[in-house]
Order: structure tokens, then sequence, then C-alpha cells
């Protein structure tokens, strides 16, 4: 098997455009779909360091974030969809009634 | 061959994942995620983390692309309704914050000392298993009990009122 060095540098390729993703996108949708990248970045991370080293913590651990990515893009769309209901609309900016 | 591999599956990975950044319509972004994940889960095979790698095909392309799609056509919003995308200040800051992530990712890297591969199965159906069930046991009941609140929270939320 290959050198993880590799792999770390591709997670934190696909994390750093997860983040382009959520700072620069007004498309709530879209926003969420960075997370998703930056959580699939992560696992890899978690992939490649756990097969070198021959632990399966690793896997355990990406297993417990792809779980937890599933259930919080879940409740965030359902928040998505009950903001929609009230404000017609998936513009970030216009979701600011809790700004200062 | 695993470096040719690696190469081709995590060109494709980043090149889905910058379309899933920058597409205007929320269903095109749904679809290069899609890729964007396939391709994760086939770098997962060439970690030999073939329980992960149907886990995320399964789960994450299978079930969670599958409810932004459905999302996506319940909101329904028109085309010319999509927010504006304007050129503002947060995309550059955005893309410093992300250079300055994979830079330090890269620096990283240039310092950090792997030992050599073990060669143990790390990846395996029956290792992931017995781990799961054996010292990762309250963890695992602990995200089925979370993935229940997930399931109640979001009918809670999403259903209409009346």
């Amino acid at each position: 098997m290959m050198e993880p060095a590799a792999y770390l540098l591709l997670s934190g390729i696909l994390f750093g455009i997860g983040v382009v993703g959520v700072v620069a996108r007004k498309n709530v949708l879209i926003i969420l779909m960075s997370v998703e990248i930056m959580l699939n970045g992560v696992n890899v991370a978690f992939i490649a360091v756990g097969s070198q080293l021959g632990d399966v913590t690793g896997s355990v651990f990406a297993f417990m974030v792809m779980t937890v990515a599933a259930a919080e893009a879940a409740v965030g769309l359902a928040i998505l969809i009950a903001i929609y209901r009230l404000k017609e609309t998936i513009d970030i900016t216009e979701l600011s009634v809790l700004k200062w | 061959m695993e470096q040719i591999l690696f190469i081709i599956f995590g060109a494709i990975a980043v090149g889905g994942a910058i379309m899933v950044v920058t597409r205007r319509h929320p269903m095109a972004s749904a679809l290069y995620l899609i890729l964007t994940l396939f391709a994760v889960a086939a770098l997962f095979v060439l970690r030999q983390a073939h329980f992960l790698a149907a886990i995320q095909v399964i789960v994450y392309a299978g079930a969670v692309v599958v409810l932004f799609i459905f999302v996506i056509m319940l909101i329904n919003v028109p085309e010319n309704k999509l927010p504006v995308e304007r050129a503002t200040g947060l995309r550059l800051l955005g893309i410093i914050a992300a250079g300055m992530f994979i830079l330090e990712a890269a620096l990283l890297i240039r310092r950090f000392v792997m030992p050599p591969g073990t060669g143990a199965d790390a990846g395996s159906i029956q290792a992931v298993g017995r781990a799961l069930f054996t010292d990762y046991l309250l963890a695992f009941e602990i995200t089925s009990v979370l993935l229940l609140a997930a399931v109640v929270g979001a009918i809670a939320l999403a259903k209409k009122k009346d």
C-alpha cells in the first residue's frame, strides 16, 4: 500500500473545497452539501491513516462520522423545509433574524 | 498501479467537489456530489477498507443525497428565484481559508513520518463488525439513539402544523 501522505493531502483539499462552499455560497442546500464534502474529506483521512497503522479504530470512527453526518443532514433539511414554509426563501442572507 | 488509481479517483473527487460548490442549481450540485462520493468510495477500496466503501455508497450516496434530492424537488424553487450569488468579499475569504487549510495539511505531511504499514486487516467487515460489537459497543448503541432522535426531530420539524 502506498504512503498515506497523498491521501492526507487529498483530505485537506476536499475539506478546503467544502469550506469554500460553506463560506461563499448563499443557497442553503449547497451549504449543506458542502458540509457533506467536508465530512467526506475527514473520512478519507481517517481511513488512510487507520489502514496504514492496521488499526480498526479508523474505520470505526469513519463509520461514526458517516452516521452523524446522515443524522445531521436529515435534521438540517427538515429545518430548511420548515423555514421555507415560513419565509419562502432559501437565501441564507435573508435568514438573519438572530443576527445582532 | 495504486498511484495511478489514486490520482484518477482523487482527481474525480476533487473535480466533483469543485463542481458541487460552483453550480447555480442545487440539483446539479447534488448530482456532482454523488460523483464525489463514489470517487471517495473508490479511494476507500484502494485502502482495503471494503466495508466503509460499501457503507459510503449505500448510506451516503444512496440515502443522504437522495434525501437532498427529495428536498430540492419538494421545495421546488423556480429558476428565477434562486439566490443571486454576487461576488462579495466572502468568496475571497473562503478561498483564502481553504488555501490555508490545504497549506497546513501539506506542511504537516512533510514533517510527519508514518510508521511502515503493518498489513493488518483493518477494514474488512469482520474486523469492523467485531470492533463495533466489542470495543465500541457503547458508541454503536449511542449512535442508534442519535438516529432515533434525528428521525423524530426531522418529522417534528418538517410536518405540516394543522
